[in-house]
């Protein structure tokens, strides 16, 4: 029985297939104008790469922002829940996740169990998200997938002060224009970001195993100095895609509720 | 005659006034330089020329500001806090609340009769609800800040900006543009947001009448008028002096207490 997971962000949208526990396939694209179009494409792309159709899939379940559009969806869930269930599923000693999207950040306490204890987001304010690092690749001319191995390479311990998108985009501008090296403004970033984060995840208590998910999980150097403002050491999630885990999470609602008839 | 002078480095701007009897003899507001020492002097200097005043004729200056603790000729400094309590109330002697929006951060103050600081609450971390983002606004829209606050007046349908966060509401505006929205609703739609992310921080300190404004926003009509909806009470204008020197104001009035304590 194939079930599928299908969260829809507000920068990317990815889709997970499950077969009997074992994820057959997985896609990740980005967002089109239209949520439900953007639904379409990422269920058809990782249809093709199991080789499915989409009559094989039993049960969908959809999540994020744009979950209420995906065509077809049998039922949508929060992505707080999709989140935790499928960090949980890869690693039932989580007690913490924190997720760090294109336009948002969110920290959830989960239990033993896998249910969520609290959890607090951030949607308001572009500090400590996705888009924050997106900017500042931009001002500093580099791609966004570098970052985190550029920011690696400091020797000069900078401060950024401002937590704010805007006014750190000044100090970076200010520091370029003294002549300080890409590599240490980027580390400099990373801690500022990852202090915002931080603040968040201690404002609901933390506890471990902490396990970052979304796509600014990718990012070496905020993984690292996440973990540096936490004072503690972020599990990974043993080779899986962080982007994934909130379809993933989808998916395995989606069985539980195929399972139930 | 006891010639005194308050120095007011900003992070945008910088201010100096020069006051003699309680009288404001000459001013002068310049572009902050990127070293505060050089835009003090530079100020100073440009005040000095404004009324044919020699340094030396000065008995006493304050300094206030982001860059207070950088001004070579001060002989003390004084908070912004209190320096735009003192300078708001001297603008206006009936005065009980300030809303001081500067270039990069917010005050709201509540002062007493004397202009001495009764509470306050401030942001200098968020960029919404500065000068800042009127200027990223304003940017995107490819006109001066100036103009920006005139466009309420002219707006038919104003757009309601989905954020106050600087960032999402600058992409907002982008949207906008680009879908041919009338300049002067976008226009409305900004200065409406800035308004309210102002107003939360101004009725936080529960604010009393009069009400005035000091810093360079107080210029903006379209976020005046707003603000005075979302507070429910009339904003108050001084003709005395320019809103954007009230710190400086504050702090040359600090110069003449000093002196006469002396």
């Amino acid at each position: 029985m194939i079930v599928a997971g299908c969260d829809i962000g507000s920068l990317t949208a990815k889709a997970i297939l499950l077969e009997n526990d074992e994820i057959i396939s997985s896609a990740v694209i980005r967002t089109k104008s239209r949520p439900a179009a953007s639904a379409r494409e990422v269920i058809q792309t990782a249809l093709m790469r199991a080789g499915s159709k989409l009559e094989d899939i039993a049960c969908l379940v959809g999540t994020g922002y744009g979950r209420n559009q995906i065509p077809a969806v049998d039922r949508v869930e929060s992505e707080i829940s999709c989140h935790a269930k499928g960090a949980h599923h890869l690693m039932p000693t989580v007690r913490m996740v924190i997720d760090i999207g294109g336009q948002d950040a969110k920290a959830m306490r989960i239990e033993e169990g896998g249910a969520v204890a609290q959890y607090r987001y951030n949607d308001k304010c572009a500090s400590g998200t996705g888009r924050f690092l997106e900017i500042m690749a931009e001002a500093l001319e580099i791609p966004l997938a570098e970052m985190g191995a550029i920011a690696d390479q400091a020797t000069e311990k900078l401060v950024i002060t401002s937590q704010c998108v805007i006014f750190a985009e000044t100090e970076v501008i200010s520091l370029v224009n003294a002549g300080k090296q890409t590599a240490d403004i980027l580390n400099a970033l990373h801690r500022a970001m990852a202090k915002r984060v931080a603040a968040l995840a201690r404002s609901i208590g933390v506890a471990q195993d902490v396990v970052m998910t979304g796509g600014v999980a990718k990012n070496k150097g905020i993984y690292t100095a996440l973990g540096k403002a936490l004072n503690l050491k972020i599990k990974s999630l043993n080779g899986n895609d962080p982007q994934l885990i909130g379809a993933l999470g989808a998916a395995l609602c989606a069985r539980e509720h195929a399972d139930n008839g | 005659m006891t010639v005194v002078a308050g120095c007011d480095v900003g992070s945008l701007t910088s201010k100096t006034v020069i006051m003699r009897s309680g009288r404001i003899l000459g001013n002068a507001i310049i572009k902050s330089k990127p070293n505060p020492v050089e835009s003090a002097q530079t100020v100073m200097q440009a005040a000095l020329a404004a009324c044919g005043i020699n340094m030396a004729d000065i008995l006493c200056c304050i300094g206030t500001g982001y860059g207070r603790n950088n001004i070579p000729f001060v002989s003390d400094v004084k908070s912004e806090i209190s320096c735009h309590g003192k300078g708001a109330q001297w603008l206006l002697p009936s005065a009980r609340t300030v809303i001081d929006i500067g270039g990069q951060d917010c005050k709201t103050i509540r002062i007493d009769n004397a202009g001495q600081v009764v509470r306050f609450a401030a942001n200098d971390k968020c960029a919404s609800g500065t000068g800042r983002f009127l200027e990223v606004m304003s940017g995107v829209l490819d006109i001066s800040v100036d103009e920006l606050g005139n466009l309420s007046a002219r707006a038919t349908a104003p757009v309601t900006l989905a954020s106050n966060c600087t960032v999402w509401a600058q992409a907002d505006v982008i949207k906008f543009v680009n879908s041919g929205c009338p300049l002067a609703d976008i226009g409305a739609g900004i200065n409406t947001a800035m308004a309210k992310r102002v107003a939360i921080l101004a009725n936080s300190v529960k604010p009393e009448s009069d009400i005035i404004m000091t810093g360079g926003v107080a210029k903006n009509k379209g976020v005046v008028s707003t603000l005075e909806k979302l507070l429910g009470h009339q904003i108050k204008k001084s003709r005395k002096a320019d809103p954007q020197i009230a710190g400086a104001i504050g702090a040359a009035l600090f110069a003449l207490e000093t002196i006469n304590s002396r």
